[in-house]
């Protein structure tokens, strides 16, 4: 006896009453699809975002570079001011309550007094000079990239006082001003240097890799050749023979093209590299089939591959070209001195006597530090997103 | 393999040929020789320079020769040992700089062992730990270390020793042996003082060395046969030291190519900064005053250390990893 409840139609089979359309694509959800359609560089910024203290870095560096536009501004004194009467002036701090009353940022005035046994010069707070900071007020005049003269500063002395915030050095210069006004020289040097190493690393790269056969041998074993030699002797050896009389811009462009000499090879490397495993990829064959010139196939399928890869090695050698100037004019053979880096700075303090002395004149080291850890630290987040499709 | 050695060695000239012809070109760009800068020191004290002399000098050193005699007779000579005069301290190149370039090749020899012997632990610690708190403070510490550049530390560390020991920390040896011939003494002085310049010298290398080790050990532990290894049942540890160290130890024999030229780069800041008795001091002052023979011998000298000190570590690892020696070496 067969019934209509049988096992069998309970398991039948289930078609779908919806139309069918041989058309359709499967759905995918819309974050995936947003991922799937977003362009590389989009892919990368992504990545780049999760890597906070890259983006920090990143950020603080933008900071970093901004103040160089307005260095004249931030600073409290002009780079070259001198007071005669405080030389060498420990750094003041600020104060905000005088006797248990508020009174606002203010310093006390500095007293100074020629120690007459040894010959040292001493410097007291004074509590009864209590000097108020001005802040957006008139100070030192100064030349606004040329366009206009201004006095408007962020911070200022008291009318008549001093606010030597980190101290002042031999020719009683404020010292945190001469370190505003240095970022701009130490900053700048290796953007300019790596954008000399870049286009030469591409060029001479790019040859190597394209040519390939003998003319990449040749290029392999100069960079090779140059990369054994040890970088601060050949740096030293090529800025000594600058001669004195040059001008200071003319010796910034050397110093750069002197830095950019080495820095190129690793870049050139890189690139010749990647150009030769990207040459074998199927997409670039299948533009050779579509009768895609050299020069397209380099400039819009292969130079987009590796682009992202250059400029996060770039940035990671960015830090080496600021510690070579540095380093350069620590040892007085690089930057001189009417021209303020770090390195002109830091020249001051190479003298172990001295320092021990007024110890304030070894602070740019601390800018110098932070300045190469946060390229380090951004370098190492665009390297980590240069390949969004790891 | 004899023939891979012999064949690295042979390769090895033509580099030290382009080298010598570089570092020449470098020392002749300035204009003026070492005469015209006697000269002009002279004339700045207040003498007068006696132009026989000078001639005799000009003669006495072949300046007036072309450039391309000069070259080949200060390559010739340094084949055979001589390596040129030094017009600023009127003796052979060769004595001036015999002790100095013992003790940079010492300082490199200790620093690298040194960044070895600090590196190795802490790469493996950090790298069988990833993304713990010991990796991630491990990490800062060495990129600071990378941050911080070398003269600037040997300043900060000479800086606090004088404040806080109150002695000073460079130089290379107690002052009292700085003219005395070698003695077991002053070996042990210099002992004694090596330390300051190795562990400025080595931080940012050992940051380096730590981060590329890292890498490469984390590389190595994502293989399969380590998996397969740990599968069978073989412990952690002893995971770790059968495979992937053998690995990690190819890998720093076969990094100091690396590590030698900034090594040796920092070296020359470090000793001037510290006023250590080797190279650096004598270089730029060579440098600066246009002592030609002097400057040139020790750029090659330096960058002739480097090349060898690759084609050591190339050698060791032909002996280290089979997979170069069956290859004759063919990729390195």
């Amino acid at each position: 006896m067969t019934t209509p409840n049988s096992p069998d139609v309970s398991l039948r089979h289930f078609v779908s009453t919806e139309p069918f359309d041989p058309k359709a694509v499967t759905k995918i959800a819309p974050e995936l699809e947003r991922y799937f359609l977003a362009s590389q560089w989009k892919l990368m910024w992504w990545k780049l975002k999760w890597h906070r203290l890259a983006v920090f870095s990143g950020l603080f560096l933008l900071v970093l570079y901004g103040t160089t536009l307005f260095s004249e501004f931030l600073a409290p004194y002009d780079n070259h001011t001198r007071d005669i009467g405080h030389i060498y002036a420990p750094p003041q701090s600020v104060h905000l309550f005088h006797d248990g009353e508020f009174i606002g940022p203010f310093v006390y005035g500095i007293d100074y007094k020629l120690n007459m046994v040894n010959l040292k010069r001493e410097y007291t707070d004074n509590p009864n000079k209590i000097q108020r900071i001005r802040f957006f007020c008139q100070g030192d005049e100064y030349d606004f990239w040329g366009i206009t003269t201004g006095r408007l500063h962020l911070i200022c002395p008291a009318e008549g006082g001093t606010l030597f915030l980190l101290g002042t050095d031999r020719l009683g210069r404020d010292m945190l001003s001469r370190i505003i006004y240095g970022s701009r020289i130490s900053l700048t040097i290796g953007l300019v240097g790596i954008t000399l190493s870049f286009f030469l690393g591409m060029i001479v790269g790019g040859i190597a890799g394209y040519f390939g056969g003998l003319i990449d041998i040749i290029i392999q074993r100069i960079i090779e050749i140059m990369q054994s030699f040890p970088q601060i002797p050949l740096w030293m050896a090529l800025s000594a023979i600058m001669p004195l009389t040059w001008s200071p811009l003319v010796i910034y462009l050397a110093i750069t093209i002197i830095l950019a000499m080495l820095e190129w090879t690793s870049l050139a490397r890189a690139v010749r590299s990647k150009l030769f495993s990207l040459r074998e990829e199927e997409f670039c064959t299948a533009a050779k089939l579509m009768g895609a010139k050299p020069s397209r196939i380099i400039g819009r399928h292969l130079l987009p591959g590796f682009m992202s890869y250059l400029i996060a090695s770039a940035t990671l050698s960015i830090p080496t070209m600021i510690l070579g100037e540095t380093a350069l004019s620590f040892l007085g053979i690089g930057l001189r001195a009417p021209i303020t880096s770090w390195g002109v700075l830091l020249n001051e303090a190479q003298n172990i006597n001295i320092v021990v002395l007024y110890p304030w004149l070894m602070l740019p080291v601390v800018p110098v530090i932070l300045t190469i850890l946060a390229f380090s630290l951004f370098g190492d987040g665009l390297r980590d997103a240069a390949d969004p499709y790891k | 393999m004899i023939t891979y050695i012999i064949r690295r060695v042979l390769l090895m000239i033509p580099t030290l040929l382009v080298i010598s012809l570089l570092v020449f070109i470098i020392i002749e760009l300035p204009p003026g020789d070492y005469i015209e800068s006697y000269i002009a020191q002279l004339e700045a004290q207040g003498e007068q320079a006696n132009p026989e002399l000078l001639n005799f000098l000009r003669q006495q050193y072949g300046l007036e020769k072309p450039a391309y005699e000069r070259y080949f007779g200060w390559v010739t000579g340094m084949v055979q040992g001589d390596f040129g005069f030094s017009f600023e301290y009127r003796m052979p190149v060769s004595e001036v700089i015999g002790d100095r370039l013992l003790l940079t090749i010492l300082i490199s020899i200790a620093t690298i062992m040194f960044t070895w012997i600090i590196a190795f632990p802490i790469a493996l610690y950090s790298a069988t730990h990833q993304y713990s708190w010991g990796d991630y403070g491990l990490t800062l510490l060495g990129l600071l270390g990378l941050a911080t550049p070398n003269f600037l530390l040997a300043l900060i560390m000479l800086y606090f020793a004088n404040v806080v020991f109150g002695t000073s920390i460079g130089g290379l040896m107690d002052p009292e042996y700085l003219d005395m011939p070698w003695s077991v003494d002053k070996a042990v002085s210099v002992l004694e003082h090596l330390w300051v310049p190795v562990v400025v010298i080595g931080t940012a290398g050992t940051a380096g060395m730590i981060r590329r080790l890292r890498a490469n050990l984390l590389d190595e532990l994502g293989k399969h046969y380590v998996t397969a290894a740990r599968a069978k049942g073989l412990p952690g540890y002893k995971v770790l030291i059968k495979y992937p160290l053998r690995v990690a130890i190819n890998f720093m024999v076969g990094d100091i190519g690396h590590l030698l030229p900034s090594v040796i780069s920092g070296a020359e800041l470090v000793a001037i900064v510290l006023s250590l008795p080797t190279t650096g001091p004598i270089l730029i002052s060579a440098l600066q005053s246009q002592d030609m023979y002097l400057a040139g011998s020790f750029l090659m000298f330096l960058s002739m250390l480097t090349v060898v000190g690759v084609l050591i570590s190339d050698i060791a690892l032909t002996f280290l990893d089979p997979r170069i020696r069956l290859d004759q070496g063919a990729e390195r």
